[in-house]
């Protein structure tokens, strides 16, 4: 059974995020949360390696974290998905374990 | 140099704001910082840059939105916000995303001028290297 990852820290302040995603196995779930919302941006110096290393997991951003940080919705990668609190705590539900990528 | 004479002081801003507590602490010194005639500016570099984007929302976060507090800066005789060209790219971000924040100039018959100066990483070198004080968030 799955995973699932979560990440709240920058991508542009650590290597958290990009380890997170090397360590990944195909059919995990990776929820992105506070600083770690920057990772689900498009357009960035990361994208493309975010995208790429992500694209065989389910990738969630904290809407409450998204909508703090003012990034617009229309600007998340494709594919990630927006949860809310509840959200989280169903996908944890759902998983056999959960790791922290602080 | 003479006690009574005016200092530069630059703080240096690296943090994104909301995920730790530096943003915040940031503003709360330049506030108190202002009080005391000084040749304030403040940097924004790295995450930093995130600290001044437009349309931040914390409601669903319980945490303060201390965003607007950029924009009143001015009233306090910080007018100089110098932001790195190389980290905005980096994010993805242009000076549109920003926050419009300005300053009036007791010097030009108030005009409202805008705070934000955007500089290039080697412009930020310099800028830090000519200053007396720099204290880093």
């Amino acid at each position: 059974m799955a995973t699932l990852h979560t990440v709240n820290r920058s991508p542009f302040q650590d290597q958290a995020l990009l380890s997170c995603l090397r360590h990944v196995k195909k059919g995990d779930s990776v929820l992105l949360f506070e600083d770690g919302v920057y990772g689900a941006m498009s357009g960035t110096a990361l994208s493309d390696t975010v995208a790429e290393l992500g694209a065989d997991v389910s990738v969630y951003a904290l809407d409450a974290d998204v909508a703090a940080r003012g990034i617009d919705s229309a600007r998340l990668l494709e594919g990630v998905a927006l949860v809310d609190y509840a959200g989280f705590v169903d996908l944890a539900a759902n998983t056999e374990r959960t790791q922290n990528w602080l | 140099m003479s006690d009574d004479e005016v200092k530069k002081f630059l703080y240096v801003n690296r943090k994104a704001p909301y995920g730790t507590i530096y943003a915040q602490e940031s503003l709360e010194v330049v506030l108190i910082g202002a009080a005391f005639d000084q040749d304030v500016a403040m940097a924004f570099l790295d995450d930093g840059v995130f600290q001044l984007t437009k349309g931040q929302d914390t409601k669903g976060t319980g945490l303060k939105n201390f965003s607007p507090t950029y924009r009143a800066l001015g009233d306090y005789e910080v007018t100089k916000l110098y932001v790195e060209q190389e980290s905005l790219d980096e994010r993805g971000l242009t000076l549109d995303d920003l926050q419009d924040i300005q300053y009036e100039d007791e010097d030009d018959d108030y005009a409202e001028k805008p705070s934000i100066i955007v500089v290039s990483r080697d412009q930020m070198a310099s800028l830090m290297a000519e200053q007396d004080v720099i204290l880093s968030f």
